[in-house]
């Protein structure tokens, strides 16, 4: 393998380890403020227990996330200088303010923890809502960086230097609120079903009807609300990032779409495999007309194909499969969300078939591949550049060699913390069990949310 | 001031401030491994007292120093981040590892003791990894071939002057995380764990000293120029010697129940630290990495400097309520300090 493409073999095992735990970082802080605000409205005492076990699992997942990321902020650096000598001079700003955010996280999570008992239940709120926001913000902004990567602004470059730096136009690019705004909003997808896959398994394992039971059944309705509400949203948001493809980054939507001739009225292909000898999608099914309609509101817009690029520009053409699985993945969860509300609250039943609730203990791992699948679909379709039209992904790279050696590394060191976190979780919640936890807030006066629980 | 040495305040007021929280955070974590089996002197529960909040922190000051890096110094990010490569990687395995256990170790009981231990040893090395971009940056094994830049790896190893600096980053680490975590222990009225950690900064006190002696003997065969520019500023040097002798008679002091005033050493031991580091600092300019690049020439664009001066000031006043709260909640609220051992958290 050459020294670029080792580079980024590490650099993407880095990205797609970490955004698992990014997201369900972001994800996670929502549904536990959730569950605390459901808790002071109706003080149910089962809303302050899902948000006290929610919040054991967003520290111990921190302790991946974070040096994680990390080693995601600095592997830009070490494997990335060209870019990042770019970046430094044009947007520095959103991983400063980034830092910023991290500080807000960072801070009001310890409080929230570590100073519950110490803290009026409204400070407790505000410190969620930090956190919350926090995580967020960290997202939204370090999402810009990838905005500006497909959409750069601000700088020109004129014989190899840059000059006309607006650094806040560079901020401000084309497709920062659309790409940002669908990072988000998948995020809280993410948090959402994770809730709803553990809760569904537990469901399975417990009695229908018991106590238990009905706990791991009233945070499954609430992950249902979340993730419905939220995969409709990311939804259409997703319609315009495609619609943004359009308008900047016409050969990636092309990839993404298996379109090789520029053409109006052009179909859109859902599903099969893009092949280039024949200049077309085997096996796909065909929808007249469908494309252009979605990516200009009219079956008149001209989509450019694939031909209308030099072959070296093109993005690889897998990533019209990772398009699809990552648009498959997000209908499925907004059907089985509604699904499954309809079924509760319209119709009124009182138990869930077994084979939907095997959905829903899937549906968690889904959404996870669902954000894998964008991720690089988004990245991969955005080669050769680094920065489109600007920078390519072979200027960007270091020319230190030996980076063989540190992929295996990294890789036995994601192994190793991925084996320890599953480990952890699963220990902690066998020793510390929803009925102890139950019985506990039954029990007046012993603080459910002290950091001695 | 012009902005390029705005900019090179900053990073060095970052890196300050890193170090002194790095060296606190790895050595709490180090000693927290050293006292496990001594239940009864509270060594290890006054340092998981103060690690468990604040590591989270801490670690966010490293990424914030990376960052004021590549945004203020795009050119020195550019040859740092071609030649740290190697060492960059293994601080970063060694981070990832130490975090993710330490924060594991609260969480699994039975198995808390080997986390510790692995948190513990990968943690204290640490500092002197990241010590060694200083030697790294003096530029005798970096080498310029065909316009690509590459570090000897072995060379540096070979070094007297990067295992002066690696040995003064240990000791360091364990001499400031003593003498926090005995001002700690005393406000926590923990007094057996105070006895404990005064001990240990009164030995390593002196060994830290020594390294810096070690450092001063090895950078002048190696790199001249940087140790004349340092004699320069001998006076400054001899201030931080001061502020050594002012945070031993800290330790020292009568005061009360117990020999000592810990608080008075913390402070003037950081301020031996500052003093140090800006005769350090100050004589390391305009270079970053010598001879090749200098602040001057890795400056970012001047507009882009401009908007992240900016970012800086309104970061700083928009976090520093928050610091304050996290100070008054952790650092200085009796009821967290001196909560009795049958509250401390499995957190």
């Amino acid at each position: 393998m050459s020294d670029l493409l080792l580079a980024r073999s590490l650099f993407g095992t880095t990205m797609a380890f970490h955004i698992i735990f990014a997201t369900i970082g972001v994800g996670l802080p929502l549904m536990i403020l959730t569950a605390e605000l459901l808790y002071q409205k109706t003080k149910d005492q089962e809303y302050a227990v899902m948000a006290k076990r929610w919040t054991k699992v967003f520290a111990v997942q921190l302790g991946v996330g974070i040096p994680t990321g990390t080693i995601a902020g600095m592997q830009l650096s070490l494997l990335w200088p060209g870019f990042m000598a770019v970046i430094g001079k044009v947007m520095a700003l959103p991983f400063q303010i980034e830092i910023y955010a991290f500080f807000i996280e960072a801070l009001f999570m310890s409080i929230y923890v570590y100073a519950a008992e110490r803290i009026r239940p409204w400070m407790r709120i505000v410190s969620l809502i930090s956190v919350a926001i926090g995580a967020l913000a960290s997202a939204v902004l370090i999402t810009n960086v990838h905005a500006f990567q497909g959409t750069p602004d601000g700088f020109r470059i004129v014989n190899g230097r840059i000059v006309d730096v607006h650094p806040w136009k560079a901020f401000f690019n084309p497709s920062f609120l659309v790409t940002s705004g669908h990072v988000a909003l998948s995020a809280y997808i993410v948090g959402a079903f994770i809730i709803a896959s553990v809760s569904a398994f537990k469901m399975l394992k417990n009695d229908f009807g018991s106590r238990v039971y009905k706990f791991h059944q009233k945070a499954l309705m609430v992950s249902l609300v979340i993730g419905g509400v939220f995969s409709l949203l990311t939804a259409l948001n997703g319609h315009e990032s495609a619609q943004y493809l359009h308008r900047y980054q016409p050969e990636k939507l092309a990839a993404a779409e298996g379109l090789f001739e520029t053409q109006t009225h052009a179909p859109l292909t859902i599903g099969g495999l893009t092949d280039k000898e024949t200049q077309s999608v085997k096996w796909g099914l065909e929808v007249p007309w469908a494309l252009s309609f979605l990516a200009g509101n009219s079956f008149d817009t001209k989509v450019k194909g694939l031909n209308d690029f030099p072959e070296s520009d093109w993005p690889p053409l897998f990533a019209h499969t990772l398009f699809n699985a990552m648009v498959g993945v997000g209908s499925l969860l907004i059907v089985i969300a509604f699904g499954g509300l309809l079924w509760r609250k319209v119709l009124k039943k009182d138990r869930f078939p077994k084979w939907l609730i095997w959905v829903y203990v899937a549906s968690g791992p889904l959404a996870v591949m669902g954000i894998e699948f964008g991720w690089i679909f988004a990245c991969t379709g955005r080669q050769p550049w680094t920065i489109y039209h600007m920078l390519t992904t072979a200027q960007s790279v270091t020319t230190s060699t030996n980076i063989g050696t540190l992929f295996v590394l990294f890789v036995l060191v994601y192994a190793i913390l991925a084996f320890s976190v599953i480990f952890v979780l699963f220990h902690y919640f066998k020793k510390n069990t929803v009925a102890d936890d139950l019985n506990r807030a039954e029990q007046k006066g012993v603080p459910l949310f002290g950091s001695n629980s | 001031m012009s902005d390029v040495y705005l900019a090179v305040t900053i990073l060095w007021g970052f890196v300050f401030i890193y170090a002194v929280m790095a060296t606190m955070d790895f050595g709490a974590g180090f000693w927290s491994m050293i006292y496990i089996n001594h239940a009864k002197t509270k060594a290890t529960t006054v340092a998981n007292r103060y690690l468990s909040p604040t590591w989270e922190v801490t670690n966010t000051f490293i990424v914030a120093l990376v960052v004021a890096v590549y945004s203020m110094f795009p050119k020195g990010a550019y040859t740092l981040g071609t030649v740290l490569l190697i060492p960059g990687s293994l601080i970063l395995i060694l981070l990832a590892i130490r975090s993710a256990f330490l924060v594991f170790s609260h969480f699994v009981e039975e198995y808390e003791k080997i986390l510790v231990y692995i948190s513990g040893i990968t943690g204290i090395l640490i500092p002197g990894l990241l010590i060694s971009v200083l030697p790294i940056t003096h530029g005798n094994y970096v080498y310029v071939i065909g316009g690509k830049e590459t570090l000897d790896l072995a060379g540096l190893f070979s070094s007297p002057n990067e295992y002066a600096f690696f040995g003064f980053a240990i000791s360091s680490t364990l001499f400031l995380s003593s003498l926090l975590l005995a001002d700690y222990s005393k406000a926590s009225e923990e007094l057996d764990a105070y006895k404990v950690y005064r001990r240990d900064a009164i030995i390593l006190g002196p060994i830290s000293l020594l390294m810096a002696v070690f450092i001063m003997l090895t950078l002048r065969t190696e790199s001249s120029w940087l140790y004349n520019k340092m004699m320069d500023n001998f006076p400054f040097l001899l201030l931080s010697l001061l502020f050594f002798l002012i945070g031993g008679l800290g330790l020292f002091l009568p005061s009360g129940k117990v020999k000592g005033k810990p608080r008075l050493a913390v402070i003037a031991v950081t301020l031996q630290y500052l003093a140090a580091s800006y005769v350090y600092g100050r004589a390391h300019l305009p270079y970053i990495v010598y001879p090749y690049v200098t602040v001057h020439s890795a400056f970012t664009d001047p507009s882009s400097f401009h908007a992240v001066f900016i970012m800086y000031i309104a970061g700083f006043v928009i976090l520093f309520p928050g610091f304050i709260y996290f100070w008054s909640l952790f650092m200085n609220d009796k009821r967290y300090l001196r909560r009795k051992r049958a509250d401390q958290s499995p957190e």
